[in-house]
């Protein structure tokens, strides 16, 4: 049998599909204890719409694994952090077209202007600019390169 | 990892569940599992009053922000403003399910849908209705930049849980500032036409900045006081006010009703209809799934 941790790090999410949930670092813990498996997650956004089909994905592919008995419990502390993608997540976003973030920033300056780009993920180039703070999902940033002329979506490093 | 995993469509179109469909339904308590005790020494009641507060605050301003969908001048600030929206829905989801929580009855759906205006907590600032886009963006600077310093120390709350949720706040009010910010020193000092709109709008939400600073017995004994707040407020609004080329203006705040306002339940008339609206289906069809 493969282990529930095993499992459930196959999860995807739902708005970031090429990403596990592993990857993205929304899943904390599983504990199998006997027949009881519980299984920790935590939000990216307090509004992130995600959490209850991720909640019930978790829980499917674990019954279909041969866990009956699953918890799934969210945790609020600490705070999740895009420093928790993992690398092999960051290079997947990249492969698919979405800049992966920079280092979450400490503390929260008023930042007046736009903020740092990413480098382009189709072209690699450095010459480009935020067009929105924000975008299709609560975790991305719209920009646009300026060497390739393509729009790209940037996760916000928080 | 095989194609059907990776069609976003194709995931959300599986027939085992339910909960997949447009996350419309099956809304699950956003709280879930997360230890609902109350901290020793801590009055449950005032921490379920407290949570009514600032979950009001962030309810009321969500669905006032919402109505910039299909409203807005582009489809990029169209795109902002919801997202700014969710998040502020998120944190009043979190907020009346703590509230509930330590009340030990209701939830998240109970305290939104079926309270009356004058059980409503919310500050006057959030209720107002709709102007233009510069005022919404005046009131989103002011509501961001106090909110922020006000989550900024609730990070230190004796409560667990209201410490967490205020430490995902902040990252998220930080991109709220930012985003008022911008479009205030765009607008200010942009053209005549800009500037003068700008000014207005401002000039249109400053009787009720005053509101936000008046402290509530319930807010000095276990939350933040606002009162605290205002140095910072006035530093960080001077930092985007000086290169908008606006000045703070000079209009009188609202008056009070016997001394009381939003956090005493006493509102506007804008809030009956905003509810009006936001509760019609839930309290037409109690219970009701879709």
């Amino acid at each position: 049998m493969v282990s529930a941790r095993d499992i459930a790090a196959q999860v995807k999410d739902p708005e970031l599909p090429m990403l596990t949930i592993a990857d993205l670092g929304i899943l904390r813990t599983v504990r199998e204890d006997g027949e009881h498996v519980t299984v920790e997650i935590t939000p990216t956004y307090s509004g992130c719409p995600a959490m209850g089909a991720i909640r019930a994905d978790v829980t499917r592919h674990l019954n279909a694994a041969g866990y009956r008995d699953v918890e799934v419990r969210t945790v609020l502390h600490p705070a999740w952090t895009t420093d928790w993608i993992t690398a092999d997540g960051r290079r997947t976003l990249a492969e698919n077209g979405i800049a992966p973030p920079g280092p979450a920033p400490k503390r929260t300056p008023l930042q007046l202007g736009r903020r740092a780009s990413a480098a382009c993920p189709r072209c690699g180039s450095t010459d480009t600019v935020e067009v929105s703070h924000f975008g299709a999902t609560a975790c991305k940033a719209l920009h646009r390169c300026r060497a390739c002329a393509e729009p790209f979506e940037l996760i916000k490093a928080i | 990892m095989n194609e059907h995993e990776i069609n976003a469509y194709d995931a959300i179109m599986e027939q085992s569940d339910h909960t997949h469909w447009a996350f419309g339904t099956g809304f699950d308590d956003p709280l879930a599992g997360v230890d609902p005790s109350v901290p020793e020494g801590m009055d449950a009641a005032e921490l379920a009053a407290y949570c009514l507060m600032l979950g009001d605050d962030a309810l009321i301003y969500s669905h006032r922000l919402s109505e910039w969908c299909t409203n807005a001048p582009e489809l990029e600030d169209e795109v902002a403003l919801a997202n700014i929206a969710l998040d502020l829905l998120g944190q009043a989801r979190l907020l009346l399910s703590r509230a509930a929580q330590a009340r030990g009855e209701g939830d998240e759906d109970s305290l939104a849908y079926l309270r009356d205006a004058h059980e409503f907590r919310n500050v006057h600032l959030a209720e107002l209705p709709r102007g233009d886009f510069a005022q919404e963006i005046a009131r989103l600077l002011v509501f961001s930049i106090w909110r922020l310093a006000l989550l900024e120390r609730l990070t230190e709350s004796a409560d667990p849980v209201l410490a967490a949720i205020a430490t995902k706040g902040v990252k998220e009010l930080s991109y709220h500032r930012d985003y008022a910010a911008g479009w205030t020193v765009r607008l200010g000092d942009g053209t005549e036409f800009s500037h003068e709109r700008m000014t207005a709008g401002l000039a249109a939400i400053w009787p009720y900045t005053a509101e936000l600073f008046i402290s509530n017995p319930v807010e000095q004994r276990i939350g933040v006081d606002p009162a605290q707040l205002r140095a910072e407020f006035d530093a960080v609004l001077a930092q985007v006010l000086e290169p908008a080329t606006l000045t703070v203006p000079d209009v009188a705040p609202m008056a009070r009703v016997a001394n009381q306002a939003g956090r005493d339940g006493v509102h506007t008339e804008a809030l009956s209809y905003l509810l009006a609206e936001m509760q019609s289906v839930a309290r037409a069809y109690p219970g009701a799934t879709w």
